[in-house]
């Protein structure tokens, strides 16, 4: 098992290597050359000025090079500085990373503690009344622009009743709209999983059995049935952080929110290179981080999968 | 009295059976004609999407604007409908691009297999580990005249339009991929291919005529699927002023209007909203009716 999670860690940096590469090159086919920004602040600069400005900064080099002198200085802990926020890189990511991380952690748990319940409820009678509602709700859920949502909610409490501010940097109050916004976009999908793998579950034998031997729908649903059912869900939850990042995007553009989503959205727009690419591997190493996890709770929660592990070799 | 019946009558009966996609399906069938009929049917009300009355901004719903005017006093009605065609459009043809592109690497990595498949699906698993929308941002961002594009192409109207089906197809493709190539993997033991092999069929040939046509559910469910998430991600992009360039309308740019002017004209975010989520919904409930129709134990198959 401790080989099979290896070669998944190998190959996670593997991805995230390739993908740096590959924003990087991309980065250089945006609108927009850091020496034109120069020249354009500084009207008095010569094209010999300009051309000199290109070989200090290693501009003139192959694509190629350029990146394997980011990737040394970056390994070394030299991110560069953001053009934008005109401060070290480093320093502009602490504050928002733990902005988003409060967001995302706060939405998941909430989408989860209603996910929960009522994907259990309406796995006990599928097909029936309440499943069908469910059901319903959780395909409204999956399917409603979050964007959309996020405005929607922003009139009917901000604009027409006034209860709440329309988000921003803020603590407290701010950040009601931006958290239910993002709940509601997650828990649609969550309900559903839920659903799906208590339905799986409840007809399995050993539930039969439980049942048989005379264990209460309460104590079949939780003691027998729910363990099992949270296995896939975990597996799930685990490789939707990418979702929930790329939604958190979304909520912190509409909201105003100085976090991860805003910058990575800020820092393309705006051309801070070093920004943007740092972001981006950020956000890549989350949603890698979230596939490795889905890979070791599966290990973890379920045994089999390292008994046919350790049968392989 | 089931039996005997060819299988297509009977995932109609299945489908029928599934009443929100049975309403899905008509309701989808009204929007493609009236997308389609987007010049008619504004002609015949006599509304415009793109012309400009100052001297009626922020109207309300009359008779000579039924849904009302935007803040440049374009018919909102006009705009919405014509935003639907420009959703559909991008919704359909990136989600079969994506279908293509995944049936194929699919197809070649399970029948072929071995270094092959290793190699493909390795690719997979690595453009699904990334994050999708900040990719899709930067790649909507790229400049076009840095790829070397003929000019008249960078130009042209059209090209945000192809772009996002480009880039949305070019990131899509996995789920359709990783689907196909389960099935081959299975398929290409049964007796019947290795009869074919047997008899000398070539490897295009087995994975063409033997293999293919017994996919044509899972991919069509799966595909009808990412039609609905496809134009999520259209009208995000256009939302964020990254895919569908103004002045031609769009649902997700429509709502970037409405954003700036929610104080004063909230009621504009309303309709191009609405169209968003009553496509997409249509589409989900169409997929989740064609899965219950064409394969009932779709659900238990999949590993």
């Amino acid at each position: 098992m401790s080989r099979f999670l290896l070669s998944r860690l190998g190959q996670s940096l593997f991805v995230l290597l390739a993908m740096s590469f590959a924003v990087y090159g991309l980065m250089g086919l945006m609108p927009g050359d850091p020496i034109d920004l120069m020249i354009s602040a500084d009207p008095k600069m010569t094209s010999a000025d300009a051309e000199r400005l290109r070989t200090l900064y290693g501009l003139d080099k192959p694509v190629t090079e350029r990146y394997l002198n980011w990737l040394s200085a970056a390994l070394g802990g030299d991110l560069g500085y953001s053009r934008l926020y005109a401060k070290p890189v480093l320093e502009v990511l602490g504050p928002a990373l733990s902005k988003t991380l409060g967001l995302i952690s706060t939405a998941l748990a909430l989408s989860l503690a209603i996910a929960l319940p009522v994907g259990m409820l309406a796995a006990l009678r599928p097909y029936g009344r309440l499943d069908y509602a469910v059901n319903f709700l959780a395909f409204a859920g999956i399917s409603v622009p979050s964007f959309w949502l996020a405005l929607i909610l922003i009139i009917l409490f901000s604009v027409t009743l006034g209860w709440l501010p329309p988000g921003g940097s803020g603590g407290g109050l701010h950040m009601v709209l931006p958290v239910m916004s993002l709940t509601l976009a997650s828990v649609g999908g969550h309900t559903r999983y839920v659903r799906a793998a208590m339905i799986e579950v409840l007809r399995q034998d050993y539930i039969r059995t439980a049942r048989a031997k005379g264990a209460g729908p309460f104590r079949v649903v939780v003691k027998h049935a729910l363990r099992n059912a949270l296995l896939p869900v975990v597996t799930i939850v685990a490789l939707d952080l990418g979702m929930l990042f790329s939604g958190a995007l979304i909520t912190e553009t509409i909201f105003a929110i100085p976090g991860m989503g805003k910058l990575i959205f800020d820092a393309i727009m705006g051309n801070d290179f070093n920004l943007a690419l740092v972001v981006l591997m950020l956000a890549t190493g989350v949603t890698l981080a979230g596939n490795f996890l889905a890979d070791v709770a599966y290990a973890w929660l379920d045994p089999r999968i390292t008994l046919v592990k350790r049968g392989r070799r | 009295m089931t039996q005997g019946r060819a299988p297509l009558v009977l995932a109609w009966q299945r489908f029928r059976r599934h009443r929100l996609a049975l309403v899905s399906a008509g309701l989808l069938i009204v929007l493609a004609g009236l997308s389609l009929a987007a010049p008619l049917v504004a002609g015949a009300l006599g509304v415009f999407p793109d012309t400009v009355d100052l001297f009626h901004r922020f109207e309300g719903p009359s008779a000579a604007h039924p849904l009302g005017t935007d803040e440049l006093g374009r018919d909102v009605l006009a705009r919405v409908l014509y935003g639907g065609r420009v959703s559909l459009l991008v919704g359909l043809t990136a989600a079969c691009a994506a279908a293509l592109i995944g049936t194929t690497i699919g197809l070649l990595a399970g029948y072929l297999g071995g270094r092959f498949d290793a190699a493909l699906m390795r690719l997979t698993d690595g453009v699904i580990a990334l994050p999708l929308l900040p990719l899709l941002i930067v790649l909507a961002a790229v400049d076009p005249a840095k790829l070397g594009l003929p000019d008249g192409m960078v130009e042209s109207e059209a090209l945000s339009l192809y772009r996002i089906i480009l880039i949305v197809a070019a990131v899509g493709w996995t789920t359709v991929a990783r689907l196909v190539r389960g099935a081959a993997l299975s398929l290409r033991e049964r007796d019947y291919v290795l009869a074919a092999e047997a008899q000398g069929a070539g490897a295009f040939r087995v994975m063409g005529v033997h293999i293919l046509p017994n996919l044509v559910s899972p991919i069509l469910v799966a595909t009808t699927l990412s039609v609905g998430n496809v134009i999520l991600l259209e009208s995000v992009l256009s939302f964020l002023g990254l895919g569908i360039q103004p002045p031609v309308a769009s649902w997700g740019g429509m709502l970037t209007n409405a954003q700036e002017l929610i104080w004063s004209a909230p009621a504009l975010a309303l309709y191009p909203g609405l169209g968003i989520f009553v496509t997409v919904i249509a589409f989900n409930f169409l997929g989740d009716g064609l899965q219950d129709a064409m394969d009932p134990r779709a659900l238990e198959g999949r590993e």
